[in-house]
């Protein structure tokens, strides 16, 4: 071709017709290959390590916990949907965020919660931490949480009063106290810490059989669910072992210092909502920080919080406002810890 | 063995068995040479042919441009058709000269002469393997006699031959050891004469045991000189990477090889500088691997450079209609090509065709912050932040986080559950703040 190319202009449609476009390619930028994770598939996979949990509660505490689970679930994804639609924004209910934003806000609730708490909890969840924020990445705080919290303090009867123990299928449920809220209870009228906590109270606290939320009672699962998501390198270890950690250390100390004022530290982490709250909570990618070392913090953090508040706040349990407050650390986290720079230390002297 | 890697990385499908048992094959003249005049990375060559002029194989045709440059020279002897912009591989239009062949392929007078080792000194050696054209064929085509010319006071002791190839796909770097593993050798200790090291070290991954065992015999009586296994992780063959795994010696942010005292060259590097050096045979042809689901019969041709990818695809067998990319280099760092006019460079390492189910034509989520990406980094940076700083265009803040360190490896891109564009927002922030610097003089 003798043509002048450098005159040549693509945008010129009559030159279009004289030369033939050939085969045509993709044209992206490198990398031309993927892992394959998406985040739909990240999500899918809490929610796999959720199910154990989600299920052994049906039998805990029977049909009403399905019942909390489907509405939940359901209105969740139902405000997801009428949000992005209301907000002109794309639809993005296949990444399955908000099926488990209700499954963790279903499992952070009682049992015997009726229809419109479920409906309003996830209404803030989703709407107001969520969708107004700009959507999925861009909320500073876990949804799940800021439903619940909005929850706990609107509706404090609601949300702390009515514990049901559980029972095979929830047929010979109670009404009593959740264990912390029992041993904050007998502290304030006795003075003491009045719970038993034998053998026997541990392995019942450790499967599950015990008044609280449908998810944080049955602690074997919540752990399995959790070594599901390091195994498969969804979350690292790190936010759950210094959250636990913290816990445990801290109340140890206090309870070593004073065993009658202060719970066993073992009571303390295995008791209350913190298995749920430090693997399926703290977690959540959007909220915690993304380095290692925030990771740890964010973890210390969270813990010294939920101690704090359980052995001198008013609330018996702690773990959704600790993990709420270190939300809002999280930037300052993440500048703070800061990677340092593949040789950004001064090398070593030749001789290696 | 201690382990020889580093931190970060990923384990991509490496796809290497579509080509590594396909012995190098030469490929006969095209009809067309597309020959750029920008072949290195620097300054690019002057034009000295002009349009009708007839030219010999090995004859120069462009001059250096500065000394961060090399000279290009005429892959077979022909006419100059024209010189005028092209499709390039790099995307944009290049100069380039187009020649074409007689068929005769008759070398200029000067060329394939076998030179003694009478008057062989360092300069001598730099100014052939300059004079030839030689520049890093892992693909960023850095003039190899800049490389060996480091200042007086950068006391170089370690020489790396960098067989790692890392690059998924990609095995012209493992049959060049297996076939060409003597030349490898005599340009590894052409390169050592030339700097004056002691101790060289072929790195090869792991998944290489042959080429390993083929280079360990070539080396065998060769004072000073070792084979390394390395760990099969991406990207190994990173010259940064390479340096830490088998030195423990960190680069420093900003600096070169030659701040800790090394120097890395590639495997099919060391076989040009033999050429050049020994039988003053410039840099005309190179190997190349032409692969993936998407051509008839994978294969590593030796290609002359100037080759378009039309006829390399052409040699082997012709494409599947279902070939959705085209990837010059490999597919983690390679750039996929939207015409098959342009030719072929000295920095083509391969021709990788992928299929319409292998390529995902994706949007980009927000960033959930999972942090996938901070642990796969190899740079230690983080892509996460990085990436966002870029989409606001706060280039500031994304320079205070490193940016400029970015090896653009796309091992960050590559685990993205969101797919976003990370190596593409890092080259605009580079280039942003490049400009600025510019700018503000």
């Amino acid at each position: 071709m003798e043509e002048n190319i450098e005159g040549r202009d693509p945008q010129v449609p009559s030159q279009k017709k004289k030369e033939d476009p050939g085969p045509r390619f993709l044209v992206s930028s490198s990398p031309h290959m993927h892992d394959g994770r998406t985040v739909s598939s990240v999500m899918r996979l809490v929610l796999y390590a959720l199910l154990p949990a989600s299920l052994f509660s049906v039998y805990l505490f029977g049909l009403d916990a399905a019942k909390v689970i489907v509405i939940s679930v359901g209105s969740a994804v139902i405000f997801e949907f009428l949000a992005q639609k209301l907000m002109k924004k794309d639809l993005r209910i296949t990444d399955f965020s908000a099926v488990l934003t209700g499954l963790l806000l279903a499992l952070n609730l009682p049992s015997a919660s009726p229809w419109w708490l479920i409906v309003a909890g996830n209404f803030f969840a989703i709407v107001i931490a969520k969708q107004l924020y700009g959507g999925l990445g861009y909320n500073p705080f876990n949804p799940a949480l800021i439903g619940r919290v909005v929850l706990l303090i609107s509706f404090p009867v609601h949300m702390t009063a009515r514990w049901v123990t559980s029972s095979p299928w929830g047929v010979d449920g109670v009404t009593t106290a959740t264990p912390l809220a029992a041993a904050k209870e007998s502290l304030a009228t006795l003075g003491r810490i009045d719970v038993a906590f034998g053998k026997e109270e541990i392995i019942s606290l450790l499967l599950g059989f015990r008044p609280g939320c449908l998810g944080e009672v049955s602690v074997v699962l919540l752990l399995i669910g959790g070594l599901f998501l390091i195994f498969k390198k969804v979350i690292s270890w790190h936010i759950p072992v210094s959250f636990i950690g913290t816990v445990w250390v801290m109340t140890g100390i206090f309870h070593l210092a004073d065993p009658t004022r202060f719970a066993d530290p073992t009571f303390h982490v295995i008791s209350g909502g913190l298995f749920l709250g430090a693997i399926f909570m703290a977690t959540d990618y959007v909220t915690s920080p993304v380095t290692k070392n925030g990771m740890l913090m964010f973890g210390a953090g969270c813990g010294i919080i939920t101690v704090i508040i359980r052995l001198f706040g008013g609330y018996p349990e702690g773990v959704s406002f600790a993990i709420l407050l270190m939300n809002a650390a999280t930037p300052l986290i993440d500048r703070w810890t800061k990677p340092k720079v593949f040789g950004a230390v001064k090398p070593e002297k030749a001789a290696a | 063995m201690r382990s020889r890697g580093f931190s970060g990385g990923v384990h991509p499908d490496y796809n290497k068995k579509m080509a590594n048992s396909r012995s190098i094959r030469e490929m006969p003249l095209p009809d067309e040479l597309v020959v750029y005049f920008s072949q290195n990375l620097g300054a690019p060559s002057k034009p000295i042919v002009k349009k009708g002029d007839e030219v010999k194989k090995g004859q120069v045709i462009g001059e250096s441009g500065g000394f961060v440059s090399t000279p290009v020279h005429s892959p077979t002897s022909g006419k100059v058709v024209s010189i005028e912009k092209r499709p390039s591989p790099v995307g944009s239009d290049m100069l380039a000269a187009v020649i074409k062949p007689d068929g005769s392929d008759e070398w200029a007078p000067e060329c394939d002469v076998e030179r003694g080792n009478a008057d062989l000194d360092g300069e001598k050696i730099k100014a052939l393997i300059h004079n030839g054209g030689v520049v890093g064929m892992g693909g960023a085509t850095f003039p190899t006699h800049v490389k060996l010319s480091p200042p007086p006071e950068k006391k170089i002791d370690l020489l790396i031959i960098n067989g790692a190839e890392c690059e998924p796909y990609l095995t012209a770097d493992h049959r060049v050891m297996l076939e060409r593993a003597a030349e490898v050798v005599d340009g590894a200790s052409l390169f050592a004469s030339v700097i004056g090291v002691g101790k060289v070290i072929i790195a090869i991954e792991k998944n290489k045991p042959d080429a390993i065992k083929v280079m360990e015999r070539a080396i065998q009586g060769k004072d000073g000189f070792s084979v390394a296994s390395m760990d099969v992780i991406y990207p190994q063959g990173a010259e940064k990477q390479l340096i830490y795994a088998l030195s423990r010696r960190k680069v420093p942010a900003g600096g070169l090889p030659m701040d800790v005292g090394v120097l890395v060259q590639n495997v099919g590097t060391a076989v040009a500088a033999s050429e050049a050096v020994r039988y003053n045979r410039p840099l005309i042809k190179r190997v190349v691997t032409v692969t993936g689901k998407g051509i008839s019969e994978p294969g590593n041709i030796m290609a002359r450079v100037g080759t378009k990818f039309s006829d390399l695809i052409e040699f082997c067998g012709g494409m599947d209609a279902d070939t959705m990319k085209i990837i010059n280099g490999g597919p983690m760092m390679g750039i996929a090509q939207h015409s098959l006019e342009a030719g072929m460079t000295k920095g083509t390492s391969g021709l990788v065709l992928l299929t319409r189910d292998e390529v995902g034509q994706y949007c980009s989520d927000p960033c959930i912050r999972c942090g996938r990406c901070l642990e796969v980094c190899p740079m230690n940076l983080n892509p996460s932040h990085l990436s966002i700083f870029t989409e606001r265009m706060r280039f500031e803040d994304a320079e205070s986080y490193n940016v400029m360190d970015c090896i653009e490896c796309g091992c960050c891109a590559y685990v993205c559950p969101s797919r976003r564009p990370m190596v593409h927002h890092f080259r605009r922030a580079k280039a942003e703040i490049r400009n600025r610097v510019k700018k503000a003089g």
